[in-house]
């Protein structure tokens, strides 16, 4: 590792410095957020320029408005119903799906691989798959968000490699005692592989966390909007944003739309940027495991 | 699944390996039957569902009874292909993609490289963290974010007149689409993408170091002729995953940042197959189209798939 030639010292230097720009530049936009989303609404449109700290008097009447809306609520209620339900349904299948694609000696696996990993590289489309959901009776409800994504194959994928690498020798001995496949898959595997289970909660977490699309197309009940839809629909709608304040005036409700918005985004993402630090290194994992060709 | 696979003796050998897996592992195909019907019904049923492209798919006829369209059912690929869209929609995407390769890709690489020369663990460590900070938040928030600080009161816009440009919503000028999507794509997964690499960098055999030394290469030659061949492996398997969705621009994030005024260097296939098909109904067209779409990609894979086992060995199968 040692080079002491001072070429190798000034880059030291410089690449310190890099760093600390990537740091400035990826932290300065969520904190600008979070400054704006307290400052006061009348000096924040006038202000045109980066801020450096909040623009007083603070106000925090834009959370206010945000938690005193009914959608938002509902729409966090929504989400979690979806990642819960949605997490049941994808780790029951995926780890069925993962260990039959961790056998080795099973007469049918290779037409079945291959009907799975065929997916991965065509689908039929939005448009059949959007007709086909229809068809299927899921239109305008929540199920349309659970059910078509229980499996993802990258993740599938991921499963199965952790099984593979499960010592063969404590699977044979299991089997030696005459352990079938329920019991080997339930008392010798999944113990094993409890840190990808955790990588699989996590990936098919913040996927449910951050999906709008299937939403914004299967769903019309507005009640059952999950949270990124309702954000969407307040945040880049534009005019979806005088759903928020009825009875304000034109000027002061567009100084308050921007404020809000900003308020809306420290809601609907700081837990989980409160989360994530501590979660890490599953995430780490996860990506080290799923690099492992499939 | 201890089935050997005895030599098959004709029919009667082949049909008794069958049954006597399907026994001894009924328990396991028992697991597989629910993932393959959810297989069949979400992925392969949409696949049959393509045949509206050759239709004039109406709702309340159905697929199937649903008529051919004119052209030998090519009517509304020769309207596609005749259109003025096409051209357009197809430079868009390939332009969106390969920017966002050609600046995208390299992005996490060089991270990972200058990560893995800072000396102190700690600096290293909170770097990281922040750098993946990103990639946690929701797409919807991401694309707000950057339609607020690129309207025209911004502290992004606040910038332009430093570039000797007027300030104006940047977003409403074609010209910036472009660089606003790849800049804010490599600022939400520059982090994350660095991972796999510094992953493959803890990989490196530390004696390759040891013998480059010896051999009296400093850190920049070491750079070149250990660590990046050590991690080429990995950045070649990405690369393939990146090629093979070249026609894939996610449109989430297009529709989420476009607007009507810079659909001339905005709208991509994929956007313009959601806006034919979901927004203006025209089932069928809007389904060749994504069609097209889905051969083309497919096609790359295959391609590059090829193109990367004879050249390096690495494939995805």
């Amino acid at each position: 590792m040692e080079d002491k030639s001072t070429g190798y010292r000034i880059f030291s230097v410089f690449n310190v410095l890099i760093m600390l720009a990537l740091i400035l530049v990826t932290a300065y936009p969520i904190y600008y957020v979070l400054i704006a989303s307290i400052s006061n609404p009348v000096e924040l449109s006038l202000n045109t320029q980066a801020l450096i700290k909040p623009l007083p008097p603070y106000t925090l009447s834009a959370y206010k408005t945000v938690l005193d809306n009914p959608m938002i609520g509902k729409g966090y209620l929504n989400t979690l119903f979806i990642l819960l339900v949605g997490l049941c349904f994808n780790l029951t299948l995926t780890v069925m799906g993962a260990y039959f694609l961790s056998l080795k000696n099973v007469f049918f696996k290779t037409p079945i691989t291959f009907l799975i990993i065929f997916t991965m590289y065509f689908n039929g489309g939005l448009v059949p798959t959007y007709l086909n959901i229809r068809d299927l009776g899921l239109f305008d409800s929540l199920w349309s968000l659970i059910i078509p994504t229980a499996i993802n194959t990258t993740n599938l994928i991921i499963m199965k490699t952790a099984f593979q690498s499960i010592p063969d020798s404590l699977v044979e001995s299991g089997r030696l005692d005459g352990a079938s496949h329920f019991t080997i898959l339930f008392k010798i595997m999944l113990p094993l592989a409890i840190p990808t289970l955790m990588v699989m909660v996590l990936y098919y977490g913040v996927g449910h966390w951050n999906a709008w699309f299937n939403a914004s197309i299967y769903l019309q009940t507005r009640d059952k909007f999950p949270l990124q839809l309702v954000l969407r629909n307040i945040l880049l709608a534009t005019q979806a944003s005088g759903d928020m304040m009825g009875g304000i005036d034109t000027d002061e409700m567009a100084q308050m739309a921007e404020l809000i918005k900003y308020a809306l985004i420290v809601v609907a993402t700081f837990p989980i940027l409160c989360v994530y630090p501590f979660l890490q290194k599953y995430f780490v994992k996860g990506v080290m495991v799923g690099a492992i060709k499939g | 699944m201890s089935v050997k696979t005895k030599p098959a003796k004709g029919q009667n050998g082949m049909k008794e390996i069958i049954f006597r897996d399907l026994k001894m592992n009924r328990d396991a195909y028992l697991l597989i039957i629910p993932v393959v019907l959810f297989y069949l019904l979400f992925a392969y049923k949409p696949m049959y569902g393509m045949i509206i492209a050759f239709k004039n798919y109406s709702p309340a006829r159905g697929i199937l009874g649903s008529e051919w369209a004119a052209n030998f059912g090519m009517e509304h690929f020769v309207s596609f292909f005749g259109s003025y869209y096409f051209l357009r929609i197809l430079r868009n995407t390939i332009i969106i993609s390969l920017t966002s390769i050609l600046f995208g890709f390299p992005a996490p690489i060089l991270l990972a490289l200058l990560l893995n020369e800072i000396k102190s663990e700690r600096f290293k460590r909170i770097t990281q963290t922040i750098s993946y900070m990103p990639h946690f938040i929701s797409l919807v928030v991401v694309c707000s974010m950057v339609n607020m600080f690129t309207s025209n009161t911004g502290f992004l816009t606040a910038l332009m007149p430093f570039f000797g440009q007027e300030r104006v919503s940047l977003l409403s000028q074609q010209q910036y689409f472009v660089p606003i999507y790849v800049l804010s794509g490599i600022w939400q997964e520059i982090g994350w993408g660095a991972i796999i690499y510094l992953a493959a960098l803890t990989g490196i055999d530390q004696e390759l170091y040891e013998a480059a030394r010896i051999d009296g290469a400093g850190r920049w030659k070491q750079t070149l002729y250990v660590t990046l061949p050590g991690i080429s492996g990995t950045i070649i398997i990405m690369l393939l995953l990146r090629l093979g969705s070249v026609m894939n621009v996610g449109f989430e994030k297009i529709i989420l940042l476009y607007n009507p005024s810079i659909y001339e260097t905005a709208d991509v296939i994929s956007s313009f197959v959601y806006r034919k098909g979901l927004n203006e109904f025209q089932w069928s067209y809007s389904a060749a189209v994504g069609l097209f779409n889905s051969i083309v990609n497919f096609l790359l894979i295959i391609l590059f798939n090829r193109i990367s086992r004879k050249a390096s060995e690495v494939s995805l199968w």
